[in-house]
């Protein structure tokens, strides 16, 4: 019967700032590509690790903003990344490209299968499981049977790619260009995901679990492999950062990586996917600022900029991007 | 056991729940013909929500066999249940907060729409031919139930009468044969009881659904059922037509509180 309700109009108003919002997207892209022609080459390096720390805030978002699964283990995804990729490149002579697929699938098979048992934990019963993972994964890549692998304490050194095709960039800017490269596909994936049936069921569970599961949503499904599919950003994430560091080492990978990545998220809006870019700035230059502010007590220094930030934006700057879109749209109407 | 063809569409045969040794249903059998809008009352803690949590199989019943189209459903996960045909809605709402009322009723329509996580991310144009129909028929049930003016808003934004609406058009789209309503009058006002025994009795007519209701407004029940189960302690105490059963001595006793019989 329902078909014979007449078919109800979508709403315009949706035309108009969806050209807006693509225009906004192809300005910030092009902003993106002539960067790394205008700063020094520090910047660069650094502006290159803000996309991996995104890509790793984007996999951490999938999980903890959009599935509602709390993790404090991501820094062990980010190091499984790392070391398969430069494990690949030390030992087999991988091409360095061809270690991000590598990395990926391995730390999608390793989360899926966290994923599993972390099924019967709820909350912070999954923090702390999580965080488990987090303080073994530096001890495992120190251990002496594994050395010929992990290179142990010294960790693995790897080369700085060339720009292929003899391209006339810098080393810093051919791989700022190659990161940039992979975080547009995954955050493409990324946007795909959260807003189709997928992303609505990961949703939806994350709200309320038992309407989710009435409404015919296999929870134990659709949490597992968010777990993986948050694993794999991250990994990928953690490849991307061994080949631009050209190093990975048991001690960069500690607990405290886990810690940036969920500040990352918060500060750039949990649930929402453009802000793992702000938060992956945030977590790589606000730091390094309180340090130029007080040597002794940068800890401090970041700590209160953190509180001052959640005070100022509670939401993230999700909140601050979407009262300012909202703010210009209301001034194109009038 | 011989099969037997029946006419009823679901049938709840000497059903027992106890938690930690309280027993909430006992012995409860019943039978639902197709078509029906029948009403589930009884006194708080009477056990007509715990019926329905085994209906929509999020309790376990330690003894009976719930059947549905003369298949059980006690082997059938939850995540099933709502392909099967049983929809339901819940008492103290149980919406998605955050997302909007579209997306709310979109994840209504989970079980009749299929994707995968892989096709899903690469936004593949057989997913988005799936999401275009399903969005197509979340905003027909939306003008159905009057909430186009609302679609695009958040869910818990929303005023309790609004939420219990969309509540129901969530439950509908999943196109169910059976639906459940737990307590759907319960918090609205006056005119809102009004026009839900309208939409229920429309909701019969156009989408050739059957309802189980639970429900404590006696005028809404009596209006609108054709039968009426009523449960105290966990147990059957009456069932039949809705004025054979609010002139029951033992329905008359369990809600005045008088002697248990």
């Amino acid at each position: 019967m329902l078909e014979s309700v007449p078919e109800p109009a979508v709403p315009d108003v949706l035309a108009p700032s969806l050209i807006g919002r693509n225009g906004l997207m192809l300005a910030l892209l092009a902003v993106a590509l002539l960067l790394p022609f205008v700063v020094q080459n520090f910047l660069i390096f650094q502006l290159t690790l803000v996309l991996v720390y995104a890509i790793a805030i984007i996999g951490l978002n999938l999980l903890t903003g959009f599935n509602g699964q709390f993790s404090l283990g991501h820094s062990a995804f980010y190091a499984l990344g790392a070391y398969v990729a430069a494990m690949l490149m030390d030992k087999v002579d991988f091409p360095y490209p061809a270690t991000l697929p590598v990395a990926g699938i391995a730390c999608f098979v390793f989360g899926f299968l966290f994923g599993l048992p972390a099924l019967r934990l709820e909350g912070v019963y999954l923090a702390l499981a999580t965080f488990a993972l987090a303080v073994a994964t530096p001890q495992i890549l120190k251990l002496s049977p594994l050395e010929y692998w992990t290179g142990g304490v010294q960790g693995i050194v790897i080369n700085k790619p060339d720009a292929p095709f003899g391209l006339p960039l810098t080393q810093d800017q051919w791989l700022y260009f190659f990161t940039l490269f992979v975080t547009v596909i995954m955050t493409v994936l990324a946007h795909n995901l959260v807003a189709s049936r997928t992303g609505r069921a990961m949703m939806a569970i994350r709200d309320n679990p038992t309407a989710a599961r009435s409404m015919g949503i296999n929870i134990a499904l659709y949490k597992s492999l968010t777990f993986g599919v948050s694993a794999l950003y991250t990994g990928i994430a953690g490849a991307l950062g061994a080949i631009v560091v050209q190093f990975v080492a048991p001690d960069s990978f500690t607990f405290l990586l886990s810690i940036t990545l969920l500040v990352g998220l918060v500060v750039g809006g949990v649930g929402w996917i453009p802000g793992a870019f702000f938060g992956g700035a945030f977590v790589l230059f606000v730091p390094n600022f309180a340090e130029s502010i007080s040597k002794g007590l940068s800890g401090a220094v970041y700590g209160v900029m953190i509180i001052l930030l959640i005070f100022v934006l509670p939401t993230g700057a999700s909140g601050l991007v979407r009262a300012a879109l909202q703010r210009l749209r209301a001034h194109k109407i009038q | 056991m011989p099969a037997r063809a029946s006419t009823s569409l679901l049938s709840v045969r000497d059903v027992a729940v106890s938690f930690g040794g309280i027993v909430a249903l006992e012995g409860v059998s019943f039978d639902l013909e197709p078509g029906l809008i029948v009403g589930l009352i009884g006194p708080n803690g009477a056990g007509k929500t715990t019926l329905f949590n085994c209906l929509s199989r999020l309790y376990t019943p330690s003894s009976g066999d719930i059947l549905f189209d003369d298949s059980s459903i006690l082997a059938r996960p939850p995540h099933q249940i709502a392909e099967l045909g049983i929809g339901r809605t819940f008492q103290n709402l149980a919406l998605f907060r955050n997302l909007s009322v579209l997306d709310n009723i979109n994840i209504g329509g989970h079980c009749r729409s299929r994707s995968d996580y892989l096709s899903d991310a690469l936004h593949l144009p057989w997913t988005r031919r799936a999401e275009t129909s399903l969005d197509l028929r979340s905003r027909r049930i939306v003008s159905y139930l009057g909430l186009d003016g609302v679609i695009e808003r958040r869910v818990g934004e929303l005023p309790f009468g609004t939420q219990k609406r969309v509540e129901l058009a969530r439950a509908l789209a999943s196109s169910p044969r059976l639906l459940l309503l737990d307590e759907p009058a319960c918090g609205l006002n006056h005119e809102e009881v009004e026009a839900l025994s309208a939409i229920i009795r429309q909701i019969r007519a156009d989408l050739d659904v059957t309802i189980l209701v639970v429900e404590h407004h006696m005028g809404l029940v009596m209006s609108i059922s054709d039968r009426v189960i009523a449960l105290n302690f966990g147990r059957k105490i009456a069932e039949g037509v809705p004025s054979l059963v609010q002139q029951d001595a033992q329905v008359i006793s369990a809600y005045l509180g008088m002697q248990r019989t």
